[in-house]
C-alpha cells in the first residue's frame, strides 16, 4: 500500500492518505468489519505513573501507531496484546525513548512520568532509561559475569559508593529476581552460560539493580520453556509491589494471570482497554472478541 | 604419445565414463518403478565409473613418471662399454648429462665420440619404448577400470558413499599439502639455522650485541669471522613495530568505532572502502614516501628545535608504517564490532548508558576477540614489513631505542645478507636463516599470547 503511495503524484498521495487516517481499519473480510473510533473500555486511570496523549508513532512515512491515548497506573501491571505488527513493542519502547536509537522513527503526542513530560527538550533520555527499564524479548545478558551484568547499570548511576554496597546492591537485585539461590556460587561465570529461564531473570535483576520506577517487558517469556514462565510470572506478580510494570505478551494466559488491566492494540491503534478481567469475559469490542477467542491473530 | 595428449585423451576417456555410468544407472533403474530404487542419482554413479577409469590409471601415470628417468638411465649405463661403467660417480653423472643432452637436441648423427653416439641411441630407444609402455598401460587400466565400474552401476549400489569417501580424501590431501609446506619450510629454516649455529654459538647469536656479517673472501684477512649478534637488529623490529603499533591501533580503533557506531551509512560506504584503499599501496611506494617526504621533514623540525634527527630515522619508517597497517586493524575491528548484536546495545541503553558508556563497556569488551586478531595481523604485518624501513630506516645495525636514530630489522639484513654473490654454506648466508627463525619464533609467541588473550576474554553471547 505505501509503495504505491509513493509512485502517485503528491496530490492524490496526501488525499489518499487523510483518507487513510478516516476510514481506520476497514478490510472486507467480516471479522474485520467493524470500524474503530477511539478507545473503548478505561484508558484512563486516577493515579496514573505513565501517560500518552495523542501518541503517532512514524517509521520514516510509514506510521506505525495512531492516536494512542492511554494511562497506567502505579503498581498496576498492564498487559499489551494484539497481533503481530500492531505496534505493541513500538509502543512500548515510546515510554522510555528506545526509539530514539532508531534514526529513522518519529513519536509525536504527550507522553509523561508522574506528570513530567518526558520528550521535553531538557529531558535525557538517558536519565529516562534508568528510571524506566526494560526487559526484552529474547535474554540479552551481556557478554560479562553474572555479577558485572547486574553490577553494571549501578555502577553507570552511581548507585554504590563502594565495593560492599555494590555486592549487596548485586545479591539484593538477584534476590528480588528470584535467581539468588542459584547462582550465589557461580557470580563469576559468564551470564551468557545460564539457560534461558536463567539469563532472562537476570535481566530483570538488571533492570531491577537500576531501582526503576516502571519495569517495560517485551514478550519476555516468548523464548522460554513453560516452567521458567511461570517462575517470572511468579516474580511480576512479586515486583508489583513495588513497581509499575507494562508487559508485552502473546499469551492470552499470560494477560489473564498477571495482569490487572488489558489493553488491545489492532493495527497500530489501541482498541479497547479495561480491567483484564472484563476484556477477557466480555469484550466490548468485536475486534477484541475475536482475538481473545482465537479467531486471528 | 607426448605426455598433453596422453592427458588430453585421459580427460576425454574420463567425460565418457561419466556419461556411460550415469546413462547405465538410469538403463538398470528404468525397468521398475521409475528411478526411485537407484541408492544415488545418476550423476553419482557417473562420477562413480569416471573414478573407477581415472583413479588408478593417473596413480599409475604418476608412478611411472616418478621411476622412468631412473630406470631409463640405469639400463643406459647398463648398456654402456665394460670400459665406462667404473669410472667414477661424478664423471658417470656427466657422462649420463650429456647423451641425454645429446639425444633431445635431435641430431645425434652429428656426434663424432662413437661411445656417445651408441649411448644416445640406446637412450632414446628406451626412453620410445618406455613411453610406449606407459600409453599402452595407463590406457589399458583406465579402460578396465571404466569397464569395471560399469560393472558395478546397479541400483542398490552405494555411488553417492563412494563418490563422497574420495571427494573426502581429496579434500584431506588438499589440507596436507598446506600444512606440509608450512612444516617443510619450518624445517628447512630449522636445519639450515643449525648449521648456523656449528659455525656460530648460539649465545653469540641471540645475545650479542654487534652485528657485522662481513665475511672476507680470503680467511687470511682480518676480521674474517665477522660478528652475528643479533639484539640490535631484533630491538630495531621491536623498536620500529611499536612506533608502527602506537600510531595505528589508536588510530585504527577510533576510526572503526566512528565507522561502525557514528557513521551515517553513506559516509561509512564511502570511507570503509578508501580506507582499505591503504592497504593495497605497494609497500615501495610507502617506502619512497617515506624516505623522501617524511624523514626530510622530522629531521628539519629536529634542527629548528635543536634536535639531531638522522635523515634516515626509526621514526619516519615507523610513522609510516603505522599508516600503512591502519586499515588492517581498523577494517577488522570495524567488522566485528558491526557484528556485535543489537540487542547488546538495546539492553546496555535500556538501562540508561549512554552511547560511549555503551561502546566502551559492552561493544568493545564484546568484540574484543576480533580487535586482538586485528591487531595482532598488523603486528605481524609490521615486523615482517622490509620495503619501508630498507629506504627509511637504513641499514645500520646500531643497538638503540631512539626512534630519531637510523636503525635496521631483521627483514632488512635478511635481504642484505642474501642479495649479491655468496656462497651458500658461508656462515653470512646461513645468519639469515637462523634471523628467519628468530622471526618465525616471534610471530609464533604473538599468535599464542594472542590466542591466550582471546580465550580469556572470549564471552560468548549466543
Ligand atoms: N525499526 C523499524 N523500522 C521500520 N519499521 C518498523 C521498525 N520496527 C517496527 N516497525 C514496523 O512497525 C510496526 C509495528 O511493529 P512492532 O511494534 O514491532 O509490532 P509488535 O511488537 O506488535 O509485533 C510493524 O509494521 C513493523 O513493521
Ligand atoms: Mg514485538
Amino acid at each position: 500500500m505505501t509503495d504505491l503511495i509513493g509512485t502517485l503524484p503528491g496530490m492524490v498521495k496526501s488525499s489518499l492518505e487523510s483518507e487513510e487516517n478516516k476510514l481506520p481499519v476497514v478490510e472486507t473480510r467480516d471479522e474485520f468489519d467493524v470500524e474503530i473510533s477511539g478507545t473503548i473500555g478505561k484508558p484512563l486511570v486516577q493515579n496514573a505513573k505513565m501517560s500518552s496523549r495523542n501518541c503517532d508513532v512514524f517509521y520514516g512515512d510509514k506510521q506505525a501507531i495512531f492516536n494512542i491515548n492511554l494511562d497506567i497506573g502505579k503498581n498496576e501491571i498492564i498487559a499489551m496484546i494484539g497481533p503481530s505488527g500492531c505496534g505493541k513493542s513500538t509502543y512500548l519502547r515510546v515510554l522510555n525513548r528506545m526509539n530514539d536509537t532508531i534514526p529513522i522513527c518519529r513519536v509525536t503526542g504527550e507522553h509523561t512520568l508522574d506528570g513530567e513530560d518526558i520528550y521535553a527538550a531538557e529531558q535525557d533520555p538517558v536519565l529516562l532509561r534508568a528510571r524506566v527499564g526494560m526487559v526484552f524479548q529474547k535474554p540479552n545478558p551481556f557478554p560479562k559475569s553474572i555479577y558485572d551484568n547486574v553490577a553494571y547499570g549501578a555502577k553507570l548511576h552511581g548507585l554504590a559508593t563502594n565495593r560492599s554496597e555494590l555486592d549487596d546492591l548485586v545479591e539484593a537485585s538477584l534476590i528480588k529476581a528470584g535467581l539468588f539461590k542459584e547462582v550465589k556460587d557461580d557470580l563469576l561465570m559468564p551470564g551468557t552460560g545460564l539457560s534461558g529461564g536463567q539469563q532472562q531473570r537476570l535481566c530483570i535483576a538488571r533492570a531491577i539493580a537500576v531501582d526503576p520506577e516502571v519495569i517495560l517487558m517485551d514478550e519476555p517469556t516468548s523464548a522460554l520453556d513453560p516452567i521458567a514462565t511461570a517462575t517470572i510470572e511468579e516474580l511480576m506478580d512479586e515486583l508489583k509491589e513495588n513497581y509499575t510494570i507494562a508487559i508485552v505478551t502473546h499469551s492470552m494466559q499470560q494477560a489473564a494471570r498477571v495482569s490487572q488491566r488489558t489493553a488491545y492494540f489492532h493495527l497500530g491503534k489501541l482498541v479497547e482497554v479495561n480491567d483484564t478481567n472484563t476484556v477477557f469475559t466480555n469484550p466490548e469490542h468485536k475486534l477484541t472478541e475475536n482475538y481473545i477467542t482465537g479467531r486471528f491473530g | 604419445m607426448p605426455i598433453q595428449t596422453l592427458l588430453i585423451t585421459l580427460i576425454a576417456l574420463l567425460l565418457f565414463s561419466f556419461f556411460i555410468g550415469s546413462k547405465r544407472s538410469i538403463a538398470v533403474s528404468s525397468v521398475r518403478k521409475g528411478r526411485r530404487n537407484l541408492h544415488s542419482r545418476p550423476n553419482y554413479y557417473g562420477f562413480m565409473v569416471a573414478i573407477w577409469a581415472g583413479l588408478p590409471a593417473i596413480f599409475i601415470l604418476i608412478l611411472w613418471s616418478v621411476f622412468n628417468s631412473s630406470i631409463v638411465t640405469s639400463l643406459t649405463i647398463a648398456g654402456l662399454p665394460e670400459g665406462m661403467q667404473i669410472q667414477s660417480k661424478d664423471e658417470l653423472g656427466l657422462f649420463i648429462n650429456e647423451i641425454k643432452n645429446l639425444s633431445s637436441s635431435g641430431n645425434i648423427e652429428s656426434e663424432s665420440d662413437l661411445v656417445k653416439k651408441d649411448a644416445a641411441f640406446h637412450y632414446q630407444k628406451l626412453e620410445e619404448i618406455s613411453t610406449l609402455a606407459k600409453t599402452t598401460l595407463v590406457f589399458v587400466i583406465a579402460l578396465l577400470g571404466m569397464l569395471f565400474g560399469r560393472s558395478l552401476v546397479k541400483p542398490e549400489t552405494r555411488a553417492r558413499n563412494m563418490v563422497e569417501t574420495v571427494v573426502r580424501w581429496a579434500m584431506i590431501m588438499c589440507a596436507s599439502i598446506a600444512i606440509l609446506s608450512t612444516v617443510g619450510i619450518v624445517m628447512s629454516v630449522l636445519f639450515e639455522s643449525i648449521r648456523f649455529f656449528n659455525a656460530v654459538p648460539p649465545a653469540d647469536f641471540l645475545f650479542g650485541t654487534h652485528w657485522s656479517p662481513q665475511t672476507s673472501m680470503r680467511s687470511d684477512q682480518v676480521g674474517s669471522s665477522g660478528s652475528f649478534g643479533a639484539i640490535p637488529l631484533f630491538v630495531g623490529t621491536l623498536l620500529i613495530s611499536a612506533i608502527a603499533l602506537i600510531i595505528a591501533v589508536p588510530l585504527g580503533l577510533m576510526a572503526a568505532i566512528y565507522l561502525s557506531e557514528y557513521a551515517s551509512s553513506a559516509v561509512r560506504s564511502f570511507a570503509k572502502p578508501t580506507l582499505e584503499i591503504l592497504a593495497g599501496i605497494p609497500t615501495v611506494v610507502y617506502g619512497f614516501f617515506a624516505a623522501l617526504t617524511v624523514a626530510p621533514f622530522f629531521r628539519n623540525m629536529g634542527e629548528s628545535i635543536g634536535l639531531s634527527v638522522a635523515s634516515e630515522s626509526a621514526l619516519a619508517a615507523g610513522l609510516v608504517m603505522g599508516v600503512m597497517i591502519i586499515p588492517f586493524v581498523s577494517s577488522l575491528s570495524d567488522d566485528v564490532i558491526s557484528a556485535v548484536p543489537q540487542a547488546m546495545r538495546d539492553g546496555s541503553y535500556g538501562m540508561g548508558a549512554t552511547k560511549s558508556e555503551t561502546i566502551r563497556q559492552v561493544v568493545i569488551p564484546a568484540a574484543l576477540p576480533g580487535i586482538v586478531g586485528g591487531i595482532l595481523l598488523a603486528a605481524s604485518r609490521a615486523i615482517g614489513e622490509t620495503m619501508i624501513v630498507v629506504m627509511a630506516a637504513g641499514l645500520s645495525a646500531k643497538l638503540t631505542i631512539n626512534p630519531l636514530e637510523a636503525v635496521t630489522t631483521v627483514t632488512v639484513q635478511i635481504v642484505t645478507l642474501l642479495t649479491g654473490d655468496q656462497e651458500f654454506d658461508s656462515p653470512k648466508t646461513l645468519a639469515a636463516f637462523a634471523l628467519g627463525l628468530g622471526l618465525f619464533v616471534i610471530t609464533l609467541m604473538l599468535n599464542i599470547a594472542a590466542l591466550h588473550i582471546i580465550r580469556n576474554y572470549r564471552e560468548q553471547y549466543e
